[in-house]
């Protein structure tokens, strides 16, 4: 434990010292003011005197020049994940240090436990400060505080967040354990990154598409099935899984997870949904943020079982 | 006779069809200062992975001051400092900083770490430079806060692998120099390395591996009589003229243990340097002494008969 403290503080040293963390605050930052600025700029359209969570829609409301906070979030929080962890180890290892760390009476699980809380604790201040002070910047700019019920879904987008970062940390210390040179663990988890990010939905939609196929004649259940199918693939992705936790922390409107069968719940029965209780809204997305977290435990046990057999040899 | 330090009973370790270490019986005793040699490839590296705990045996097992390294890796660690074939430090970080690490890693009390830096640093002769990069370190600095960073923790059994390789001359008579003072503390060495003349200095005990298994064991002295049938001096004499009767006289010259007569030249292997005595035969058989050298075997010889077999 001690020794686990030890890795602990040198890691956190080390990433707040770093270069990589502050071109990844500089960046953050820069996204997440813009987006917030453009919000703020037109959200006197979206609003109305009967509009409740005006503060939450600060986050929603894009412009046509940007695209809202949240999908900033969504784009960076991997990025910083797998900038905080693709050399976790092999750099190590390549530097000659990992053999000499391991002969001191330290724990492996330490060495790898310590590198991914440091990681973490680095992706919690990061988020929570960019999300404080585009809070702050929107308080200014709208003249309104924002209620309790506003503040505990920031907060629980925050933490949603957090595990997001936490699941693209997890991954690139997995990549980190298996690739030996950084460039490739690098390349592998941006990859993988692409590939959730750009792809699944494309290949969500196609093949819900080939399976249950649609044209504008169908019927609403066909268009339903064909939806929930498309749904269904495209939660593989972590990134899915993301985006739908965040939009429900923040309409509260959102009775379901889906965006798509939402609306068409909405076209049938005629009625505009009120808003949710965040414990309500919780419990819509609760399923998401287990398979999140449950990803996240599985990068991690896979890296962990390989580097707990794997034999220290200083080359 | 006490615990030995080090012990290996049948260590080995398989590598797909490649057995890298054979039925390895290894025995240190305490404040000895074991040689390790053995050709690239012979398993060095390996059994030290398997001394600390860093890889694991596939059968047989290792025990250090009693502890079994793949159990107990930690009670291992706390005593054992380790010195790695390439060695690295955070090049970022000043040498005082990557020795801190260390300590912290190692649980030194924190009103002490300071001192102790200091005083590491100044044995291995880096106190000058304890607040400058390891980046732009050379590379025998860096293998000097190697030993420091070995010393920190205040070892029992100091394992080193290669600690001399790639440095100048200067650099590895200062490297040896360490090794000298760590015997005088009564520290177990284990120093593997392929370069011969290092370690007939400032080893008392040798062991000599060959693929994965120890070919020959013992004082570099042994080893020389065990090599060459028993001679650790080999004493070539060239008469002007083909003499029998020196043949006779030398055989019965004390110590002699072998000699072969060709023509004009007269190989005599002995255990003792007999030049005086040998001369004295040369002039009483009546014979003109035209050259005598003399070669006294050292490790080279010994290691070149051994892996010539091997």
């Amino acid at each position: 434990m001690r020794g686990m403290m030890a890795v602990l503080r040198k890691e956190l040293a080390d990433h707040f010292a770093s270069k990589r963390f502050i071109i990844l605050f500089l960046l953050i930052y820069l996204a997440g003011v813009a987006a917030i600025y453009i919000a703020g700029q037109n959200i006197r359209n979206e609003v109305s005197e009967s509009t409740r969570f005006v503060f939450l829609r600060l986050f929603i409301v894009s412009g046509e020049q940007m695209p809202p906070f949240p999908f900033f979030m969504s784009l960076f929080v991997p990025i910083i994940g797998i900038a905080l962890g693709f050399d976790a180890m092999n750099s190590e290892r390549t530097s000659g240090n990992l053999s000499r760390l391991l002969s001191q009476p330290l724990y492996r699980d330490s060495l790898i436990s310590a590198k991914f809380i440091a990681g973490v604790v680095v992706i919690g201040v990061l988020v929570t400060s960019i999300v404080a002070i585009v809070s702050g910047l929107g308080l200014r700019m709208l003249g309104i505080a924002p209620s309790g019920e506003e503040a505990l879904r920031l907060l629980l987008f925050v933490i949603v967040t957090i595990i997001y970062g936490a699941f693209w940390l997890g991954l690139a210390i997995m990549f980190s354990i298996f690739f030996e040179r950084t460039a490739v663990s690098a390349l592998a988890s941006i990859a993988l990154w692409i590939f959730v990010f750009f792809f699944v939905s494309v290949i969500a939609e196609s093949v819900a598409n080939a399976v249950v196929p649609v044209d504008q004649n169908s019927q609403l259940d066909v268009l339903i099935r064909n939806e929930e199918f498309h749904q269904a693939i495209s939660r593989l992705s972590p990134s899915t899984l993301y985006g739908e936790s965040i939009q429900v922390m923040l309409m509260p409107e959102f009775g379901s997870a889906s965006a798509a069968l939402m609306l068409i719940s909405i076209y049938t029965s005629g009625m505009v949904p009120t808003p949710l209780p965040v414990s309500q809204s919780l419990l819509i997305v609760w399923p998401q943020l287990v398979a999140l977290v449950a990803l996240t435990a599985v990068c991690f046990a896979i890296g962990y079982i390989r580097f707990m057999r794997e034999e220290i040899r200083s080359t | 006779m006490s615990q030995p330090v080090i012990e290996t009973s049948d260590l080995t370790r398989v590598y797909g069809d490649v057995t890298a270490v054979d039925h390895l019986n290894l025995r240190i005793n305490e404040g000895e200062v074991f040689g390790f040699l053995g050709p690239n490839g012979a398993g060095k590296t390996t059994t030290i992975l398997m001394l600390l705990g860093l890889t694991e045996p596939t059968s047989g097992n290792a025990r250090i001051c009693g502890f079994n390294p793949t159990r107990e890796p930690l009670k291992v660690k706390r005593i054992v400092g380790y010195f790695p074939e390439k060695i690295g430090f955070y090049n970022d970080l000043t040498a005082r900083q990557n020795l801190r690490y260390t300590a912290d890693l190692n649980n030194i009390p924190l009103d002490g770490v300071e001192g102790k830096i200091d005083a590491v640093l100044r044995k291995v002769g880096l106190s000058e430079v304890s607040e400058r990069q390891v980046g732009k370190f050379s590379r025998g600095m860096k293998q000097r806060l190697g030993i420091a960073d070995v010393l920190m923790k205040d070892p029992k059994v100091v394992i080193l692998d290669e600690p001399t390789s790639g440095i100048d001359p200067q650099g590895i008579e200062q490297i040896l120099g360490l090794i000298t003072d760590m015997h005088k503390q009564n520290i177990t060495v284990l120093l593997s390395s392929h370069q011969l003349h290092q370690v007939q200095r400032v080893c008392s005990r040798v062991g000599i591996l060959s693929k994965g298994r120890l070919v020959a064991e013992g004082s570099v002295e042994k080893l020389g009589m065990e090599a060459i049938g028993g001679g650790a001096y080999r004493i070539e004499i060239q008469t002007a003229e083909p003499e029998p009767k020196l043949v006779e006289l030398v055989q019965k010259l004390p110590g002699i243990i072998s000699v072969q007569s060709s023509e004009k030249v007269l190989v005599v292997n002995s255990d003792r340097d007999v030049r005086p005595q040998l001369a004295k035969a040369v002039v009483d058989s009546g014979a003109l002494l035209v050259e005598m050298k003399i070669e006294k075997y050292g490790l080279e010889e010994i290691y070149m008969k051994y892996f010539k077999e091997g």
